[in-house]
């Protein structure tokens, strides 16, 4: 199975930088652990050139920073074509969006998540507030967890 | 009672913008308002910092067109540090960064072609909203959302090899660059399996023109009567009045074609342009400070570029650029949606000059930095897929920033874009007390044609500057506040 994490968001505006620095260390990780299957990117924002990216694997996970308030310090939610809103702007676009797009254009859906941080404040400082780190790095032992066991479940079963 | 109507927010438009109309006791349009409602604060922020940083600081403004601040921040810094302006630096220097300009330019057009205004073409600018956008086009035209997709993907790509990094790229430095372009990027870029390469893109950017132009000719009486009306337009052009995107000299001509800005070195812009504040916006309103702000407000942006050049120095996208012209007898262009016309015939000058580039052995040398002697200010200039983007820095001795000013493509559009929304107002909404459905879209289409970014048009950090003054009936000032 092959595995996109995906984090968008502007590094230079404070907590917007989580997707980047969250990739980073998940891509640290499956490499240390070997797990080529787990591929990261990251981008400012989400555009519709990404349908075709996420055309490419099975499983996609985005990770965004979150200002949503009934979220602690994160949480992963399933997304389907069927959530996407028409309510874009013309130069940035929802996940459900992308995730309808590809499925409209190269007949693939994959099976997709976006795992929200609670994020804090948009400054123009290049370095996440310590709330916001602390979530991040709980938000990635428990996308680790949830790897090994996607990982655990893959691999071929020999006789006992 | 007069009554106000508020359409907010304008859909698929960076940032929020909110358009007020007036309407008086008979429902006559009294007043139209494009008011900007988000603000940021940079060049309060880029005070203080090095220089040097600039470059990769301005990205920070927002992730729609970071290329374009990228550049323009180089280009003020090449005057810093005395590499001079815009044709100062090494063969290599000021190729790599026409290749990544040429990427960021190629992919913004097609972004807005495919991704916002063929939606409107193919469905019809009176669809239900619910399949006027780039998923209905999917499903309709699946081949056409597929190459404005991997079209998308390309200019990304020429970005990423000529920048070196998706985020907050570095490939510009003062001076020139960080980086050439190897043979194998080269190779990935020119001749890359199908579809992305440079000969597809050309192919697919003369397919997405001849789809306007296919759209006009069934459509001509609606494109040309929204939202006419005749404008000064600004821009760069290259020092013999070719088209140019990347440098030049700052020409301006009146509606009917005359110069009014003839050739000038952009280092003196700021004695050429003033910006007037009014109190209902945040963005503020440029103008020729010759003409006054009555007269001299002017257009930015492919319509104004296709009207102040004299060629476009590729070949097809000449040929196209000829058949534009003759539209109007050769007279400067003033039809609002004639502004797709123009986006597409730049897309497709972006691709062939790409393909040029990249047949240049120029971008494989190792000659990437002059150096100079030293200044304190510098004015970089370059044409934004949205227009002209002025760029302004002075230092200290520390070399630290000590002044920033920016004036960015969409707020020199501001004058045109709240006309045009008057233009519509006034030819949909007389008569009217509701909001139709295609009196939102009309006014959602006339401010769409500008391609508007509001997110970095209104950079004030904390309270906006703000000047009111309260003027009686025979112009004597009752009141002036200013905060």
């Amino acid at each position: 199975m092959r595995i996109l994490i995906y984090g968008y968001g502007n590094p230079g505006r404070q907590d917007d930088g989580i997707g980047a620095r969250f990739t980073e260390l998940i891509d640290q990780w499956s490499a240390k652990e070997n797990m080529p299957h787990i591929t990261t990117d990251c981008n400012y924002q989400l555009n519709i050139e990404d349908a075709s990216v996420i055309a490419d694997y099975d499983m996609v996970i985005f990770v965004d920073a979150s200002v949503v308030e009934d979220i602690e310090n994160f949480r992963m939610d399933t997304v389907k074509p069927d959530d996407a809103s028409i309510e874009f702007t013309m130069h940035a676009v929802s996940v459900a969006y992308i995730v309808d797009l590809c499925n409209k254009i190269y007949n693939k859906t994959p099976k997709t998540y976006v795992l929200h941080i609670k994020a804090e404040s948009f400054d123009f400082i290049e370095e996440l507030t310590p709330v916001a780190k602390q979530n991040m790095l709980a938000a990635a032992e428990f996308l680790k967890r949830f790897l090994e066991n996607i990982h655990e479940t893959q691999k071929p079963r020999g006789r006992q | 009672m007069a009554q106000k109507i508020t359409i907010e927010p304008v859909t698929r438009v960076e940032g929020h913008g909110k358009v007020t109309i007036q309407l008086d006791d008979n429902l006559n349009v009294a007043q139209t308002r494009l008011h900007i409602v988000e603000f940021r604060g940079f060049e309060r922020f880029v005070q203080g910092r090095p220089y040097w940083e600039a470059p990769v600081l301005v990205q920070r403004l927002c992730g729609i067109c970071p290329v374009s601040h990228h550049l323009a921040a180089a280009k003020a810094l090449d005057v810093i540090v005395g590499a001079g302006t815009g044709h100062g630096l090494t063969a290599t220097g000021e190729k790599m960064r026409r290749l990544m300009h040429y990427g960021q330019m190629f992919q913004s057009h097609a972004l807005h072609f495919f991704h916002l205004s063929s939606p409107d073409f193919l469905l019809g600018y009176d669809a239900d909203p619910e399949i006027r956008n780039v998923v209905g086009v999917a499903l309709n035209f699946p081949e056409l959302a597929t190459q404005g997709v991997m079209m998308r993907k390309y200019g990304q790509e020429v970005i990423h090899h000529t920048a070196g990094k998706k985020i907050h790229g570095t490939g510009a430095i003062p001076g020139g660059i960080n980086k050439n372009l190897t043979t194998e990027e080269r190779d990935i870029l020119l001749k890359g399996d199908d579809p992305l390469n440079a000969d597809k893109m050309i192919e697919w950017a003369e397919g997405g023109l001849q789809f306007f132009k296919d759209f006009y000719l069934k459509n001509q009486e609606f494109v040309d009567s929204f939202a006419y009306f005749p404008s000064n337009h600004l821009s760069l052009v290259r020092e013999d009045g070719a088209l140019d995107l990347y440098h030049g000299v700052l020409r301006a001509v009146d509606a009917d074609g005359k110069k009014v800005l003839d050739d000038v070195d952009y280092q003196e812009y700021h004695k050429l342009i003033e910006e007037e504040v009014r109190n209902w916006s945040y963005m503020k309103f440029p103008y020729l400070k010759h003409l006054g702000k009555d007269d001299g407000w002017y257009r930015v942006g492919p319509l104004a570029r296709l009207n102040t050049a004299d060629f476009i120095p590729t070949p097809i996208a000449q040929r196209e650029f000829e058949a534009f012209k003759a539209h109007t007898n050769g007279k400067p262009n003033n039809y609002c949606l004639h502004t797709h016309w123009a986006r597409l015939i730049e897309l497709l000058h972006s691709a062939e000059v790409i393909k040029e580039l990249l047949l240049d052995t120029d971008l494989q040398k190792d000659d990437l930095v002059v150096t100079g002697n030293k200044t304190n200010e510098g004015v970089g200039l370059i044409e934004a897929p949205r227009g002209t983007l002025f760029h302004h820095y002075q230092i200290n001795e520390d070399d630290q920033i000590t002044m920033a000013n920016l004036i960015v493509s969409t707020t020199n559009n501001n004058e045109p874009m709240n006309r045009s929304v008057n233009f519509v107002a006034k030819n949909m909404m007389t008569g009217q007390a509701t909001i139709t459905e295609p009196m939102k879209n009309a006014v959602e289409v006339a401010i769409r044609a500008y391609d508007p970014c509001l997110s970095c048009a209104t950079h004030a950090l904390g309270k906006m500057p703000l000047d009111i003054r309260l003027i009686g009936a025979n112009g004597e000032e009752l009141d002036h506040y200013r905060s």
